[in-house]
């Protein structure tokens, strides 16, 4: 048991984990691929079309992937971070700052796809629905994270002050989703409420579950390929780095 | 399979322009997401490279 | 509990040599509430409708405005990293300064509201719901603020970058508060309202000194 421990550990080294994160891209590719053809496949050839929203609402099958990955990246971007701060490791929080961005464009492809989803069905670009403005404080969060990483030149400063944020964002997530959805009930009734999927057909849920899979080996196969970069620049003054580029 | 044409899965019941706009959105950007990453990667190796000459011309002119 | 009282009143004296600095956030308060009936129209029933909302995103920002006193003044000319070396509790002087910084950015504005909500033809009882809301909400957005004020102490684009990170969290603070009095103008039971935000205020009160140590620790070291 011990040993294990100190192999993790090991990883925790920016010159141990640069080639392992290198190793393991290729697989998280194609993970993705697999499970994004058989979910695509799904959506579009077995899923039947829904009574109510014709084909409109296929949409699902991206808008909810990339909901729940901007909710799930979150967390664990939060948790690297917090992780980082607490033992100090520098390749943590290099985790952190490289999942910040594909969070926030998975936050971004869930306003489009539910702006795009909502515009057929209610008539508008944008519906204040509870889901959705949570998504966009969501994405705030997100640019609030990267903003401040950005802002500060001292990078392990950053990573520290990017932690204790995201720490505080992961407490506030819940408050802030539960004070929109009260929000909108207060005001507008449980009549808009854009996000009411079709009643699911088994179909339905299987494509959409293969495509939140695809979209988290994705993201995972993105992050580890952005943080090598990380890894490279913040590690450049190295003996280790000037070796690797020969 | 309920698709009777290949315009009839182009057309999507009239709602073309939302799933396919949905559909293609994800995939631009998650294309240009990997594709930005793997240029930051060469860009940083390219400069670490550029660096590492510079200071080899750099001990070359010194040991002249 | 000296050093708490200690930094309170060393705050207000401070603030009270500047008095401008203090009265700035009172006057953009009034201004930014006169703006929106001059965007919108001077409609009565329209404005009574929207001035809860407008009171309080104008009360968020006045207190946006002040934020960065909080910290940077002590930090210009060290007094800050005294009193980190200092052996009273970190955590207690940074309390004293939120509640400086209350006292002098957000009960101004908890007492000047009332008068405002008259602007827009808010009757009695709703102007005293408001009162109470901004009450408990107010110390919550010192407290909340403080986290980002100490995270972004000395940092490039500081306030712009101060307000990116602090308005979502006040969002919950914003939907309770403006929450509670519209539903009392509609005839509805605030207490829920007044409960939540009081219980955010509690959590706030015990978390934010704790967070806002921190983040002074990680800008100081």
């Amino acid at each position: 048991m011990r040993q294990s421990i100190i192999h993790w550990f090991k990883f925790a080294s920016p010159q141990s984990f640069y080639p392992l994160a290198g190793r393991m891209i290729p697989w998280f590719w194609a993970a993705a691929a697999i499970s994004g053809i058989a979910g695509l496949w799904i959506s579009f050839f077995v899923a039947p079309t829904d009574a109510q929203q014709g084909e409109g609402y296929r949409i699902i099958f991206v808008h909810v992937p990339a909901s729940w990955m901007s909710m799930f990246i979150y967390l664990v971007m939060a948790f690297w971070a917090g992780l980082g701060l607490a033992l100090n490791t520098r390749v943590s929080a290099m985790m952190a700052q490289s999942l910040a961005p594909t969070g926030a464009l998975m936050a971004a492809l869930s306003l489009l796809t539910g702006s795009l989803w909502g515009k057929p069905m209610w008539g508008a670009w944008w519906v204040w629905d509870a889901r959705l403005t949570s998504e966009l404080i969501l994405f705030f969060l997100y640019l609030g994270f990267m903003a401040l990483q950005a802002a500060i030149d001292d990078p392990r400063r950053a990573d520290k002050a990017g932690a204790i944020l995201a720490l505080v964002g992961v407490v506030n997530i819940p408050i802030i989703y539960f004070s929109v959805k009260w929000w909108n009930t207060l005001h507008q009734g449980s009549t808009i409420n854009l996000t009411k999927a079709p009643s699911m057909a088994q179909t339905m849920l299987w494509g959409m579950l293969l495509m939140a899979f695809a979209f988290w080996m994705y993201s995972i196969a993105v992050a580890l390929m952005r943080v090598r970069a990380i890894i490279l620049e913040r590690e450049r003054h190295t003996e280790w780095v000037k070796h690797a580029v020969e | 399979m309920q698709w009777n044409s290949v315009g009839e899965f182009f057309a999507m019941g009239g709602y073309a322009l939302y799933v396919w706009g949905s559909f293609g959105a994800c995939a631009l950007l998650m294309i240009a997401e990997p594709f930005l990453a793997k240029r930051r990667l060469s860009q940083v190796r390219q400069s670490l490279i550029r660096e590492r000459l510079a200071d080899e011309l750099e001990s070359q002119q010194k040991s002249q | 509990m000296n050093a708490f009282f200690a930094t309170v009143r060393r705050d207000l004296l401070l603030a009270m040599r500047r008095k401008s600095e203090v009265l700035t956030a009172v006057f953009f308060f009034v201004i930014v509430t006169s703006l929106f009936p001059l965007g919108i129209g001077p409609e009565p029933v329209l404005l009574k409708k929207i001035a809860p909302g407008i009171l309080w995103v104008a009360a968020l920002l006045a207190t946006l405005l002040g934020l960065p006193r909080m910290f940077a003044t002590d930090h210009g000319d060290g007094t800050l990293e005294q009193m980190v070396l200092s052996p009273s509790p970190l955590g207690l002087l940074v309390a004293g300064k939120i509640l400086a910084h209350w006292l002098l950015c957000g009960l101004p504005l908890v007492l000047l509201a009332p008068v405002l909500g008259l602007q827009f033809d808010l009757d009695a009882s709703a102007l005293g719901i408001l009162t109470l809301a901004l009450l408990l909400g107010t110390p919550l957005l010192s407290l909340i603020g403080a986290i980002g004020a100490a995270l972004t102490l000395g940092v490039r684009g500081g306030g712009v970058l101060l307000a990116l990170l602090v308005l979502p969290l006040y969002i919950p603070a914003l939907i309770f508060g403006a929450g509670a009095v519209e539903a009392h103008i509609a005839g509805l039971d605030v207490g829920g309202h007044l409960s939540l935000l009081a219980a955010m205020l509690v959590l706030a009160a015990f978390f934010a000194p704790w967070a806002t140590t921190a983040a002074l620790r990680i800008a100081l070291e």
